[in-house]
């Protein structure tokens, strides 16, 4: 072992005392309650009397919970409508956005400003845009002759409802397309176009490649984002109608903070980690065949 | 080499039908096909926010009015005043929002410059576990921590206090530190020798020649940091139960239990609920956008 400089000794202890800050709130409000989750999930614990150790029984009953089926096919659901919508939706428009127009900026403020809105307020406003007879949507479908759905009021059409809103409020996905956009260098568009390829295939051959990293990354963290979005769905459903938006979080909000089934809501919070987990490692095998690097 | 871009132009010379005056039409056409495209998609991205102002105005009568109308006869600007100084203190969540907020935003730019500068800067051996770490809780899924976070502050007695929602913010989040970090790292090292030699302590350079560099990426996490915690709804129903203590968010959501046919106010409390964050978010804008753009949220 080399000996280590008194000077490098104190860069170190400089550099453990900047991180401080982080690594307490690591150790207090990640890796401890992660531990905690842990072994709660092997207990049962209504908050009031004293957990006690179940093993793998709550395990066992979340595989025989049709309900929790019920709410993985729902957030499964949730998640390929909005990640498909949203990543083509948005990558059309940060095209359009990128594109030297005027007022360039104005139309970047406008689309990106539900975004910087979304939260409870969002919520109700859609609960209202999502209204069967006074909504804006069935007003517009109204106006062509069209007899819109029930909306959050239906079955079948709670979760498209809802993923029309989490395509409403992407503009984060709009900002990372166009940082990536711009990022394409312009030597590529010029070659092509000595090479006399027209628009779309400049789009086809230069743009998309070379944005596929960016749409890979909007996709994984959409798919994320999306398997964990439920606090909105909490205010506007309540999981209604029937069970019909009843996803995963929600399930889980529920079983801790209406029932108090602390150890349940735990094992639950564990599946969605493996949800994630299967979800994005899927994603990651099929990138193998689309995805363009330029430098492996 | 030389052959292949000497060869290239003979072979692929543009089509022969297109004069330099046809190109220049053909792109013309395309821009404004660009303009309106723009123009719809725009309209839809707003008129959602029109609907809401709109209905906002409205009386309760052509609130409810069947069939529904688009715009309101007689414009009800007391709405505003009634829904807000209706049966809940709209006022008081207000001020409970800012103070919240403020302490929050204080607590993660402190707790977030420290590491992020370390994390860029300085060398340590357990420096790379630790950034590992800080990566993989960005991707751990809040819910697993939700029901211990809770189980131990309900332990601490903080339930009902500001403590949970404020205290944490203090000790750094993931992805501002990463953020942050991948800025610092961009800044030329020179800068920070120069600094040194002239005797600057570490705190010195991270203050006078980091930040007033780093102003981009700041602004956006101000503003994440601003809109997350004012738009928080969970974590405040979680743990805030008294009226004189709950948020604007929490009060929204109660309003619309209240009246639930009462659209025209609700949307007129919600418009102003909104409010502050649109006028930071026009204020901080193009610093934010170069923000995100420069700190590689771009996943490169």
């Amino acid at each position: 072992m080399t000996a280590v400089s008194p000077l490098a000794r104190r860069e170190a202890r400089r550099f453990h005392l900047f991180v401080s800050p982080w690594l307490i709130g690591f150790v207090l409000f990640s890796a401890g309650p992660i531990v905690a989750a842990v072994v709660l999930s092997f207990m049962k614990w209504n908050l009031l009397q004293t957990p006690s150790w179940i093993g793998f029984g709550n395990y066992a009953r979340m595989f025989n919970d049709p309900e929790f089926w019920e709410s993985i096919e729902n957030t499964v659901q949730y998640g390929l409508g909005s990640v498909a919508l949203g990543v083509t939706f948005t990558f059309v428009l940060a095209l359009l956005l990128n594109q030297p127009l005027r007022f360039q900026g104005l139309f970047r403020t406008v689309m990106y400003l539900p975004s910087v809105v979304s939260g409870l307020a969002t919520a109700l406003l859609w609960i209202n845009i999502l209204h069967p007879d006074y909504g804006l949507i069935n007003k517009l479908l109204a106006s062509v002759g069209i007899d819109g759905p029930g909306w959050l009021a239906s079955q079948e059409w709670a979760i498209p409802g809802l993923v029309l809103m989490s395509v409403w409020g992407a503009g984060n996905t709009i900002v990372i397309y166009l940082a990536g956009l711009q990022g394409i260098p312009k030597t590529l568009y010029e070659a092509a176009e000595i090479d006399g390829a027209g628009w779309w295939r400049r789009f086809w051959n230069v743009t998309v490649p070379m944005m596929s990293p960016v749409i890979f990354f909007n996709v994984v963290t959409g798919f994320i984002a999306a398997l964990q979005s439920y606090v909105l769905i909490l205010v506007m459903t309540e999981g209604g109608p029937g069970n019909a938006t009843m996803v995963l979080g929600l399930y889980i909000y529920r079983q801790a903070f209406v029932y108090f089934d602390m150890g349940y809501a735990a094992t639950l919070s564990w599946a969605m980690f493996v949800l994630v987990i299967i979800v994005t490692a899927i994603q990651f095998s099929l990138a193998r065949r689309w995805v363009h690097y330029e430098f492996k | 080499m030389l052959l292949e871009t000497a060869a290239r132009p003979a072979r692929t010379k543009p089509g022969p039908s297109l004069t330099s005056d046809q190109a220049e039409r053909i792109r013309r056409i395309r821009r404004s096909g660009a303009y309106v495209l723009l123009i719809i998609s725009s309209a839809v991205f707003l008129l959602p926010f029109l609907w809401m102002l709109t209905t906002s105005l409205k009386s309760d009568a052509d609130n409810l009015a069947f069939p529904p109308q688009w715009l309101p006869d007689s414009f009800h600007v007391e709405n505003y005043v009634k829904g807000w100084t209706g049966s809940l203190p709209f006022t008081r969540f207000l001020l409970n929002t800012i103070l919240i907020t403020a302490l929050s935003m204080a607590g993660n730019l402190i707790s977030c410059v420290l590491p992020a500068y370390a994390f860029a800067r300085m060398r340590a051996r357990a420096a790379g576990i630790m950034f590992t770490a800080l990566l993989a809780t960005m991707m751990i899924p809040r819910e697993i921590t939700l029901v211990p976070k809770f189980i131990m502050f309900s332990k601490l007695g903080w339930v009902d206090t500001y403590l949970p929602l404020v205290v944490p913010e203090f000790f750094g989040v993931a992805l501002y530190i990463f953020l942050l970090r991948q800025f610092f790292t961009t800044i030329p090292q020179e800068l920070i020798d120069a600094a040194r030699i002239d005797g600057a302590s570490e705190l010195r350079i991270l203050w006078s020649v980091m930040l007033p560099l780093a102003k981009p990426a700041i602004a956006a996490i101000c503003l994440f940091s601003f809109v997350g915690n004012w738009n928080q709804y969970l974590e405040n129903t979680l743990y805030l139960r008294s009226m004189e203590k709950i948020t604007l968010a929490q009060g929204l959501g109660m309003f619309s239990g209240q009246y639930v046919t009462q659209y025209n106010q609700m949307m007129a409390v919600a418009l102003l609920s909104m409010l502050p964050i649109l006028v930071v978010f026009f204020l901080a804008q193009k610093t934010f956008i170069r923000g995100v753009t420069l700190t590689g949220i771009a996943g490169r």
